[in-house]
């Protein structure tokens, strides 16, 4: 385990600049040479309500926050109220001397508290209120003795459109971490001293994914938006002439995905991203994806549901219905990356293997995986190469009339892009024939069914060759392990490291790809298994189902989670010493 | 090399009952590909379900049979791709005004480079003869038995409040002007939408309804900038219905306000090594 784990938590209002506050400090960190994973938690409202941001930092890489805070920044009251509960002994809470709460039941509970005016300093300053945030961040890095010029230079950065804006909240952050320092001197709580900058990203998720979809030559990107996949849309708005991307909101998921299936036909590599009710809209267009035999990439970043659900809280309900949308049999690929690099990896992969298998491809994500930062190693551009597939550009040069369904070994047809010399393109929803003519010859359905189980095959051995299908971390040999799927990776890597600690030694199997199903990969790797533990942020263990289905195998436990909340590690630790019990 | 009427035909066998408007429509189309001579390789047709949806299957140019209701996305997805294409959707009534109305007035207000031909015949044909959002009220088909209790909808009046830039409507008892609509429509720069009224000869039988009463624009001088007249006449639906095109504007096309799009097509670009360390100073 690392030796630094600092957990911190700010708490406040919608408006009061909570997530902010929280990136701008998980950047601070990360621009320190530490390692942060930081969650933003937040009901589904603009004013009021109540917001937090709770992340643990380490000197080594992490993945997942820890349940136990060493710092609260209590921008309300209500915080106080709902979070003392986390603050370990001896943890800190940042509280504005304006509010009016019971400093001495805070210090029963062991405590730290540092009043600090933080509406007094913004009057001072004439600042708006929300700057009351900055001066807390200033308090902040002086009770951890961090030096206060890091966090400055991510105020300057984040804030800087606006210079007077980034300038005052600079001088606030300054004015809070004086005081501090005049009152109860430096490192008060811990000294947390930065260390080199080794130029790593804070990075969510959703702006991997975003990211990756850029690096494998994503051309046009559809979305209507819906929490939580809406910031894919808001990074690539932003970029979008920085990278000569088309980026579109239409009036609805629908045309959201015909759109990009329309652009991919025509030779422009096409996202969407979307969350379960969006996806719902789109199930009728995957289908015609997979009969038209046109690549397209889907990103269903799940939420808490059914229906409305909790929009801004997290789920990995939506697994066999990714594995089933639409009607009809075709094969798919569907990538459940488990954190924000593997999301940007794993996103270049699918656009690739969607042209290359001529098939949709659904990338599993979810609210705590696309909303939640972490700090990751900037990216190894080797590893993320655009492969294109069997594609005619230019000018189809067969001796032949072009057929767009050609029948081939490996079902994969050559295809043109329209406007391609000498080749017309018919695409066709409809059961078509070699030249994508409609026909319900009887025959003709037989083999055209056929030529798209060939590419499943393909795509089977394809995932069963892939080291990355399966990932199996911690204790190679143990005979328990914990199985799961997703985001909940994070908290059961940072649970191995305290089980580590503790002298209990598990594994953990992370099946990345859910379809096709790397069945031989994973009997080989549970051969030895005798205690199969599943974790799912989900009510029925949606994994558990289909290890029964391909493997023959139940879980022997469950660790099942449906309140909307990811796993902490804690909780993770606790069912594996039941487990080993 | 010339296009020829002959090269747009295909070796599929046209399942249309006899009489059938969309036999019009389609030699219409070709009549005007050729008449502009446009490489077939550069059109690209775009089709949904129903009786018009295997109108792809009959010309031999490129095309998407897509599913119900979504022509317009598709098409919308194509041009961006690459604007260089000729992109013309064609659905029926059915398809265009009940699943698919959601896009019309969007890709109206775009203003994408796309051509929309919808196929009016006031009645599911495929289906075998249920009420479409066309359908006159009262009157009875195999789900409206007793008389359709509904108003119809008025297409033209929709693309002209939704801010289409090219409104048309041709009848396919006429094909020399349905030829005519088609040309100007391709020629246009922006969304053009054209209503095709288009008997069913086999469900709805209204040619000679529509051969009695219409009469074309062009001929009483009506002026196609004038917008509130073209209103106007998109509601004049009684012992005379107009045909023709009731109004045209220039404005910018969607692809002209992305300057992403300024250039070679989005399809052509070289995508193999693109470089994201720019977007990293977000993430910092």
């Amino acid at each position: 385990m690392g030796s630094i784990y600092f957990t911190y938590l700010i708490g406040g209002e919608a408006g009061m600049g909570v997530a902010a506050s929280g990136r701008m400090l998980a950047k601070t960190f990360t621009r320190g040479g530490y390692y942060v994973f930081g969650m933003i938690d937040y009901p589904s409202l603009i004013r009021g309500g109540h917001n937090f941001y709770h992340a643990t930092v380490s000197d080594e890489r992490i993945w997942s926050l820890h349940y136990n805070v060493d710092l609260i920044i209590a921008l309300n009251k209500d915080t106080l109220d709902r979070h003392l509960s986390k603050l370990k002994k001896k943890g800190s809470i940042i509280v504005d001397s304006d509010i009016k709460y019971d400093k001495s039941a805070l210090e029963r509970q062991g405590a730290r508290v540092f009043e600090i005016p933080l509406t007094g300093i913004v009057k001072e300053l004439g600042a708006l209120t929300v700057v009351r945030n900055s001066v807390a961040l200033g308090a902040s890095m002086a009770l951890i003795d961090f030096d206060l010029e890091v966090l400055l230079s991510v105020i300057r950065k984040e804030l800087g459109k606006r210079k007077e804006i980034a300038e005052i909240n600079v001088e606030a952050a300054k004015r809070g971490y004086s005081f501090v320092v005049e009152q109860y001197g430096k490192g008060v709580q811990c000294t947390i001293r930065p260390r080199s900058d080794n130029g790593h990203l804070v990075i969510t998720g959703n702006e991997a994914v975003a990211l990756g979809g850029l690096r494998a030559g994503m051309k046009t990107y559809f979305a209507y938006p819906m929490t939580p996949a809406s910031p894919v849309l808001h990074f690539l708005a932003n970029v979008q002439f920085d990278f000569d991307v088309v980026v579109v909101q239409p009036e609805n998921e629908i045309a959201v995905i015909n759109m990009a299936i329309g652009a991919w036909y025509a030779g422009s590599r096409s996202m969407v991203a979307t969350s379960g009710g969006g996806f719902a809209l789109m199930t009728e267009a995957i289908g015609q994806a997979a009969m038209t035999e046109i690549p397209v990439v889907v990103v269903l970043a799940q939420r808490s549901g059914p229906s409305t659900g909790m929009p801004t809280y997290t789920a990995q309900g939506d697994l066999r219905f990714a594995l089933h949308a639409s009607q009809g049999e075709f094969p798919r690929f569907v990538i459940a990356p488990g954190d924000a690099e593997e999301a940007f990896y794993l996103t270049v992969r699918a656009f690739n293997l969607a042209e290359k298998f001529q098939v949709p491809v659904i990338i599993l994500t979810d609210k705590h995986l696309a909303e939640s930062h972490l700090t990751v190693p900037a990216f190894d551009l080797k590893k993320a190469k655009v492969e294109r597939g069997k594609i005619i550009v230019g000018k189809y040069e067969g001796s032949e009339e072009y057929r767009r369904y050609k029948i081939t070994d490996d079902g994969i047809s050559p295809m043109a892009f329209p406007g391609t010399l000498n080749a017309i393109v018919k695409v066709n929803s409809s059961e078509h024939n070699e030249y994508g003519f409609a026909t319900a010859d009887a025959k003709n359905a037989e083999i055209m069914a056929k030529k798209r189980l060939r590419k499943l095959e393909l795509m089977q051995e394809e995932v069963e060759n892939c080291e990355e299908s399966v990932k199996v971390y911690g204790d190679e040999r143990s005979p328990i392990a914990i199985i799961g799927w997703g985001s909940t990776k994070g908290a059961i890597l940072e649970a191995l490291k305290i089980l580590e600690a503790k002298g209990v030694n598990v594994k953990f199997v992370q099946v990345v790809f859910l379809s096709p199903f790397p069945t031989r990969r994973l009997q080989t790797i549970l051969k030895d298994v005798r205690e199969l533990l599943l974790v799912e942020n989900n009510v029925t263990g949606q994994l558990g189902s289909l290890l029964r289905e391909h493997l023959l195998r139940a879980p022997d436990e469950y660790l099942l989670k449906f309140n909307g909340r990811p796993f902490y590690p804690h909780e993770v630790v606790s069912k594996v010493l039941e487990v080993v019990k | 090399m010339t296009i020829t009427l002959a090269q747009l035909n295909t070796k599929a066998t046209i399942t249309w009952c006899p009489g059938c408007g969309n036999f019009s429509i389609l030699t219409a189309f070709k009549r005007a590909l050729v008449e502009l001579q446009i490489p077939r390789e550069k059109v690209v047709v775009i089709t949904g379900i129903g009786c018009h949806g295997k109108f792809g299957d009959y010309v031999n140019v490129n095309s998407f049979h897509t599913i119900h209701g979504r022509v317009l996305p598709i098409a919308t997805g194509i041009k961006l791709a690459n604007k260089e294409l000729i992109v013309v959707g064609f659905s029926g009534d059915g398809d265009a005004y009940a699943i698919g109305l959601s896009h019309i007035p969007h890709a109206a207000r775009r203003n994408i480079d796309v051509k929309y031909v919808v196929h009016n015949n006031m009645i599911f044909g495929l289906t075998t003869g249920q009420v479409t959002p066309t359908t006159p009220k009262g009157v009875k088909t195999r789900s409206t038995p007793y008389g359709n209790p509904e108003e119809p909808l008025n297409p033209l009046a929709l693309a002209l409040v939704s801010g289409a830039t090219f409104v048309a409507r041709g009848f396919a008892g006429d094909v020399a002007h349905l030829t005519w609509l088609f040309k100007e429509a391709i020629k246009h720069k922006g969304f053009a939408f054209i209503d095709v009224l288009q008997p069913c000869y086999t469900f709805y039988n209204t040619y000679e309804y529509f051969r009695r009463r219409v009469y074309k624009l062009e001929d009483v001088g009506h002026d196609i900038t004038d917008f509130e007249e073209a209103l106007k006449k998109a509601y004049e639906w009684n012992d005379k219905i107009p045909i023709g095109i009731f109004y045209k504007v220039r404005k910018p096309t969607f692809e002209e306000t992305l300057p992403q799009l300024k250039g070679e097509p989005l399809a052509l670009r070289d995508i193999s090594d693109v470089n994201i360390e720019k977007a990293y100073v977000f993430l910092r």
